[in-house]
């Protein structure tokens, strides 16, 4: 469903500075139904990288496929189009929402853009976000509120929400829950989850914790100087990871239990 | 630290309440922005309803009284009298009008058209930038003061080529303050979000960019209130503003100078006037920021 | 007497909506040597906690009602503004969580260094070790070798040489070694360490962890580590403190806690981590939302979400039970093995 192919962005260096290659020939794909995990510390090209999937900005080298359609050559029609099949949420919940417009609002945005695609009047948008509402945990009476009258966890359903509003088969999910808090965090991961199972989604997870990734994706790639340094099935990379980047991510990743401290 | 939990309100108009409530609540932080409020009111109601309040409307008409001529402040003229024996509380209030609503058109005028600049200088970027903003520079090389006198030597005096003439060196403070904010707010997530979605150019701009601005816009609105006021007035006070006997606070500073010091009354109140709404409109507009933008705080 | 003392900590802070009582009788007594991690989720006051050991907390709109936080003995929240500033750069050392918004950019790491070693001087002569007499310049100089030693220290590769530097010019780990060390600079007995991992990837975190852990092996000074992250509480601390809506629900040594939690809270809290075993679609959220702390609960303040709350929840303050020594849990039914 997402193909990405030898990936290569080169930033021009700035004063005479040598360019900057974010991103060195990246592959990977996402299918349907599919969790992909993808790894990498700040720097690392993983925002590069979401940014040409979004289309917001274009590769140097290297091909993007969403549902075999490369999106460097399609018609600006064709795009707008395309764009409703892939969707994104944010890392912060705080951020990513337009504070002077409402629930409603922002989860009907989507459907106006591509009012072309879906068809949908006024009234239809309106019954559709208070479904999509109620698909994510919220309810009718949340439809006029404005996002600080949220909390950390309902902003996020709020992304959610805008982000299924035209029925994508693939988001790409940055670092959705290292802005909540655990307990939160597990409801929203669990939604999620869900949602996978009903609509068949596809999701390109990015994340630094990798409990999270563990617990969530069915593969993983580890991203590490705009380099994919491994890429395989989640269990084995967790039993015995290959890189030396692998090894380190994993001895560094804190452990709730205290008999599994290096420092002990 | 805030993150208490408060009174979840039930309905979309009771949250709306609740947001002016909250407002409220920091504007009343500050005793000094209440008072500001309560001054800009009092002017307010001056403007409106003036020429039906004051003791001697005849006078605000352009009467005048030669039995009277320079009487001290008293119970039958609070602010005394002036040269012609006009009441000069009656005009100091009939006052309040012009140098309002010059003032008013001055900066309404001037945050459009430094809005409507500076948002597309911001928003396109690039050479349209560079090219806005330059222009901008220029304009705001330009003393007001001298922009004004060579409008009124080219188009004739008159409170509206005043106005027009003050607006041209004013915009400039706008457009730089909205193209700030514009290229600020472009980085937002939520920017990136609607961009991400493919809305378009305009949508991006009046969706989702201006509705965040006009905070400050109106910050600054209220900010250079007092000042527009005062330049109104200097305008009026050198001769090519308001003209008399149109009465304006300028123009009864400036006939009152040839008065002073025997007959102070004439010059002071008039004088008092112009402080208090420069005071007033700074107070106010301090209130507002800490109204509608809390981080700016302290 | 343990070096820092908080005892029965009553803390309300204004604001439009009412008074809320954010921190609910806190008591915690950290000595030289421990780590104390304080956890909880957003609002929970461990934050405050930690501010009103450095009395960074603004009154108004904040009150203290009742309680005091006692450094040595002495009551921090009686002593004036000029005691507690010298209290401040000298015994007591902070780091917070954004090391990029807690460096001047406009001045070198160097200078803004020897300030904060002049000014520790000014607190307690023996910090740069000069007879009383000594010139400015050879203060000055003093305190810049000593600026180098604790860069060295904390692990700053050639420190004499990027001393000079400016901030921009260190990565986020770099930046918050530099506050460490500018913390650690007056030699303070406590350090009040709030986030200081969160903006911070994963291998970064992990030698930032190991240099407090070392620093405090070496010093022996005790240390509150504020942190929303059982795992970092887990690898460093010696001891956890639990906290929920502005109470301490669950305290005590590190391994007790985790391994046998028994507030319905903590429990929670470890259930909604991931782990290696939970399937997918498994995992265990808190349903329900922390109460409203203007019009508090009179009971236990978790009792509304909490699947073991009796009636007696709602009445009055949880009875304390100990499991095991030191580890003690503010709770009328107790899970666990001390159920």
């Amino acid at each position: 469903m997402l193909v990405v192919e030898g990936v290569t962005k080169i930033y021009p260096g700035r004063r005479g500075r040598p360019d900057v290659a974010a991103l060195k020939g990246v592959s990977l794909t996402v299918g349907r139904r599919e969790s992909v995990g993808l790894v990498g510390e700040s720097g690392s090209g993983k925002t590069t990288l979401t940014r040409c999937i979004l289309g917001l900005e274009r590769p140097t080298a290297g091909r993007i496929l969403v549902d075999g359609k490369d999106i460097a050559t399609l018609p600006a029609a064709e795009m707008q189009r395309l764009r409703s099949r892939v969707q994104i949420v944010f890392q912060d919940p705080y951020a990513s929402l337009n504070p002077r417009m409402t629930a409603h609002d922002i989860v009907a945005e989507p459907m106006i853009i591509h009012r072309d695609t879906l068809g949908l009047d006024a009234r239809r948008r309106t019954d559709r976000v208070a479904e999509l509402l109620d698909l994510v945990g919220l309810g009718a009476q949340h439809l006029h509120r404005y996002p600080h009258e949220f909390s950390g966890g309902q902003r996020q359903r709020i992304g959610i929400a805008r982000a299924l509003a035209v029925n994508p088969e693939l988001i790409v999910l940055d670092e959705p829950t290292s802005a909540l808090d655990v307990s939160v965090q597990a409801q929203v991961l669990n939604l999620l989850h869900d949602l996978q199972q009903r609509f068949s989604l596809g999701y390109l997870f990015i994340s630094h914790d990798l409990g999270v990734i563990r617990y969530v994706c069915d593969r993983v790639s580890l991203i590490y100087r705009g380099e994919i340094v491994e890429e395989g099935p989640a269990e084995a990379l967790f039993a015995g990871p290959r890189s030396e980047y692998g090894r380190m991510l994993l001895g560094a990743m804190p452990d709730p239990d205290p008999d599994r401290s290096p420092f002990r | 630290m805030s993150a208490v939990a408060g009174n979840i309100p039930s309905s979309a108009a009771a949250a709306r309440l609740q947001n002016w409530r909250r407002g409220l609540y920091r504007f009343r932080q500050s005793w000094l922005s209440v008072v500001g409020l309560a001054i800009v009111v009092l002017l307010l109601v001056a403007a409106i309803a003036g020429p039906w309040l004051v003791p001697y409307p005849e006078h605000v008409a352009g009467g005048i009284n030669t039995g009277a001529r320079f009487k001290p402040p008293s119970a039958q003229h609070w602010f005394g009298t002036n040269e012609l024996g006009q009441d000069v509380l009656s005009l100091v209030v009939a006052g309040s009008r012009v140098s309002l609503l010059a003032g008013l058109a001055v900066v309404t005028l001037a945050a459009i058209v430094g809005t409507v600049v500076g948002a597309v200088a911001g928003y396109v970027g690039r050479w349209v930038d560079e090219a806005l903003m330059r222009f901008t520079d220029l304009m705001l090389t330009l003393p007001s003061l001298i922009l004004a006198m060579a409008v009124a030597a080219a188009l004739g005096p008159g409170i509206a080529n005043m106005v027009f003439a003050i607006v041209l060196s004013w915009w400039p403070g706008f457009a730089r303050l909205v193209r700030g904010e514009v290229m600020a707010r472009k980085e937002e997530v939520y920017v990136q979000a609607a961009r991400a979605l493919g809305a378009s150019a305009p949508r991006i701009l009046f969706r989702h960019i201006l509705p965040n601005i006009v905070s400050p816009i109106i910050v600054k609105a209220s900010l250079d209130m007092g000042f527009a006021i005062l330049t109104v007035a200097s305008l009026g006070f050198v001769g090519i503003g308001v003209k008399p006997p149109t009465p304006e606070w300028g123009v009864l500073l400036s006939l009152a100078r040839g008065y002073l010091p025997d007959y102070w009354w004439t010059a002071i109140f008039p004088g008092c006037a112009i402080f208090l709404a420069v005071f007033a409109f700074n107070l106010l507009g301090d209130g507002l920021r800490d109204v509608l933008d809390p981080r700016a705080r302290r | 007497m343990a070096l820092l003392e908080i005892d029965d900590l009553h803390l309300f802070m204004r604001s439009f909506e009412g008074e809320a009582h954010v921190l609910n009788g806190v008591d915690l007594a950290i000595d030289r040597g421990e780590i104390w991690g304080v956890v909880g989720e957003t609002g929970c006051g461990k934050s405050l906690t930690g501010l009103s050991v450095s009395r960074l907390v603004a009154t108004p709109p904040a009150r203290y009602a009742r309680g005091a936080v006692r450094f040595d003995g002495t009551d921090l929240l009686r002593l004036d503004e000029a005691a507690m500033r010298r209290l401040r750069g000298r015994r007591i050392g902070m780091i917070f969580q954004d090391p990029t918004t807690n460096l001047n950019p406009v001045f070198r790491i160097g200078e803004q260094m020897v300030d904060v070693a002049l000014h520790a001087d000014g607190a307690d002569a023996s910090v740069l070790g000069l007879p009383s007499g000594a010139s400015r310049r050879a203060r000055k100089a003093a305190a810049r070798d000593l600026a180098i030693r604790m860069l060295d220290r904390v692990g700053i590769p050639d420190a004499a040489g990027r001393i000079d530097d400016y901030p921009h010019q260190f990565s986020g780990g770099m930046r918050q070694r530099v506050l460490i060390a500018m913390a650690l600079i007056g030699r303070p007995d406590l350090l009040v360490a709030d986030e200081p991992t969160t903006a911070l990837d994963v291998s970064v975190q992990a030698q930032i962890l190991r240099l407090i852990h070392d620093l405090v092996r070496q010093d022996g000074l005790g240390v509150m580590l504020i942190t929303h992250n059982l795992g970092v509480v887990a690898q460093i601390c010696s001891h956890v403190a639990v906290m929920y809506a502005g109470s301490i629900v669950e305290r005590g040594p590190v391994r007790a806690v985790l391994k046998n939690p028994t507030h319905p809270y903590t429990r929670a809290l470890i259930a909604a981590i991931p782990s290696a075993a939970t399937a997918r679609g498994t995992l265990k959220g808190l349903a329900g939302s922390v109460p409203n702390l203007i019009h508090a609960p009179q009971g236990c303040r978790f009792a509304n979400r909490c699947d073991r709350a009796l009636p007696a929840c709602r009445e009055g303050r949880p009875a304390t039970v100990e499991p095991s020594p030191g580890h003690r849990v503010a709770c009328n039914n107790p899970a666990g093995e001390a159920a």
